[in-house]
């Protein structure tokens, strides 16, 4: 305590503190360092995307997206791992949002915002939020394929080679749908927040509960904010590798999941495994570079759809 | 039989039935409020304040800003409830029955005593929606019942002639004024006894009020109507009975014009004649 006042005294030479030639037009200097940050950020970002898309771009055609690997992955396309991406990313949006939604609405409706418990789940959401992912892959595995999986086998009477109990896209789903629920549950929680006290205190003058307050209008006003969140979740999840590796992702597979116990290809994981594991890497680096390239036009894809579903929801709220 | 319950839970309270012996002696209350004692956490807001609510009569709640008087209104309805580590003692009786300790469900109570708040609140619905939303809630979907009575609401709250033609637009689409009128509308929608209102017209321009003081003239035909308002003329205009509330307790109460031309205490004549406040 002492320590920190001391270092924030005005009169006390702190970090910086010292002497500094006073420049001569106040405002250039750190109008030029943000610019130059921002200049930085823009550029990284111009260098990422140019060397992904001059790499990629050859490689993308309607049968790169469209057909399954060949030859031992050195050629042909990748749409099993597109496939698996897709449902993985819905599966788990399906499983995580309404955890996360009823999570926040809790939190922000049905306990007092300064309460101990209420403070100290929101500090475990916020730490988990700062889990690695590859951290929430060991959990997956051992929770969700270990625990649960094995145990519905034991339950439903499967014995010998397990059916629920190994990696599968349901577990890689929930595994991710755990590791994006704070990013839901933050999110919503915000766009609670921002709902006028007096919109609540309308209903509730009219001797609607709750429960329909919350039905009725306080998630209608909040589903942009739900949006957000799901957006959110989507471009993380889409992108991890660590999480799903265990839990459910495969090298290779020659059909396309069809039942949730089975294991399914992945973009981030295909690309892992053709940059690590690949025997011939001039073969495959177009294909690695193609990969790439779709994952990220699908990740943009996806937040798309989502925003303009969003946007929609604001204009039909404001006009109709 | 409310009467019976009325004078039993008086008897029980010992307290006189006209608090200062100047309310109306005409009629039955249609509230009665007796020793009410309201608290936010440990601060206590309203102190020890019995009233009786003049049914189909005009009760003004006036007094400076921070005085009580809206914690006092929201009493009258159990919105205190919707607020977390508030506390309130005392009886609030409505036809005679207590709305904390014998109506159980709040939903009841406050569909019989609605309320018009400060800000005008519509939802971001459509002006039709807005007046169905506390129908609809409450079960009452078929259109052939909800369409005539939001027409009605409408009709009693003075708008129907501005938005027959724009029942579907957005409510936010609305002047301030009519925005205002709405929110009445959609609580008359409900069919309610008392009408509660929170300083209705203090975000209004002139002619809106008037419109607000005029509808509340009209209104008071068919509902009891207790209004908080920092508005002397307008206390003056529209209410039948004063209350003055200062630093949470009730220091004086009667006949409007009572309060207004000869007042019994210092404080209430310093503050209507604009001396503090």
């Amino acid at each position: 305590m002492a320590v920190a006042q001391h270092s924030i005294s005005a009169d006390t030479p702190a970090v910086g503190g010292t002497t500094r030639a006073r420049p001569k037009s106040p405002g250039r200097i750190p109008k030029g360092l943000t610019f130059l940050a921002t200049a930085i950020i823009v550029m990284i970002l111009a260098a990422i995307l140019t060397a992904i898309v001059h790499g990629g771009v050859e490689t993308v055609s309607w049968e790169f997206i469209s057909q399954p690997p060949e030859q031992g992955m050195e050629a042909g396309g990748i749409f099993p791992a597109i496939f698996g991406t897709v449902a993985l990313v819905i599966l788990m949006v399906i499983c995580g949002v309404p955890i996360g939604v009823l999570t926040a609405i809790y939190l922000q409706e049905y306990t007092s915002p300064d309460s101990k418990t209420t403070r100290l789940i929101r500090l475990a959401i916020t730490n988990l939020a700062g889990v690695p992912s590859i951290v929430f892959g060991l959990f997956g595995l051992g929770f969700f394929v270990g625990f649960v999986g094995s145990g519905m086998d034991t339950i439903l009477g499967y014995s010998g080679r397990p059916v629920w109990g190994q990696p599968a896209i349901i577990w890689a789903a929930l595994t991710l749908a755990v590791l994006t629920l704070p990013v839901v549950i933050i999110s919503t929680e915000e766009a609670l927040r921002a709902i006028p006290r007096e919109l609540k205190d309308a209903s509730y003058a009219l001797g609607v509960t709750k429960l329909q307050t919350i039905r009725r209008v306080i998630l209608p006003e909040a589903m942009p904010g739900i949006f957000t969140g799901a957006i959110l979740a989507v471009s993380r999840g889409a992108g991890e590798v660590a999480p799903i590796m265990f839990t459910g992702a495969a090298y290779y597979l020659p059909y396309l999941p069809h039942k949730l116990n089975d294991q399914f290809m992945e973009l981030g994981y295909h690309v892992y495994v053709m940059a690590t594991q690949s025997p011939n890497i001039e073969r495959t680096e177009p294909i690695l570079f193609g990969t790439v390239l779709v994952l990220l036009v699908l990740t943009f894809l996806l937040n798309l759809v989502a925003i303009v579903i969003r946007s929609r929801m604001r204009i039909r709220r404001v006009s109709g | 039989m409310s009467v019976d319950n009325q004078v039993i839970a008086m008897r029980a309270l010992d307290v006189p039935a006209a608090a200062d012996g100047n309310t109306n002696n005409d009629r039955v209350p249609k509230m009665v409020v007796r020793r009410l004692n309201f608290f936010y956490g440990a601060a206590q807001a309203v102190y020890d304040v019995s009233m009786d609510i003049a049914e189909n009569r005009v009760t003004a709640l006036i007094g400076p800003s921070g005085c009580g008087k809206s914690t006092f209104l929201r009493t009258l309805n159990r919105m205190n409830e919707t607020i977390p580590g508030t506390r309130r003692e005392g009886i609030v009786l409505l036809d005679g029955v207590d709305i904390y300790r014998q109506i159980r469900d709040v939903s009841t109570v406050r569909t019989r005593v609605g309320m018009v708040f400060q800000k005008s609140n519509p939802f971001p619905k459509s002006v039709y929606d807005n007046v169905a939303y506390g129908l609809r809630v409450n079960g009452v979907g078929d259109p052939s019942i909800v369409k005539p009575a939001v027409e009605d609401a409408l009709k009693r709250a003075f708008l129907w002639d501005e938005v027959k033609d724009k029942l579907n637009t957005n409510a936010y689409m609305l002047s301030g004024g009519q925005q205002q009128r709405l929110c009445i509308a959609r609580a008359l929608a409900v069919w309610p006894e008392v009408l509660l209102m929170d300083e209705p017209a203090s975000a209004l321009d002139p002619l809106s009020t008037s419109k607000i003081e005029d509808l509340i003239a009209e209104l008071k035909k068919n509902y009891t109507i207790v209004i908080v308002t920092h508005n002397m003329q307008q206390a003056a205009r529209v209410s039948d009975y004063t209350a003055f509330f200062y630093e949470g307790r009730m220091v004086e109460f009667g006949r409007t014009k009572d309060i207004f031309t000869k007042p019994a205490h210092k404080q209430t004549e310093d503050y209507i004649t604009g001396r503090f406040g």
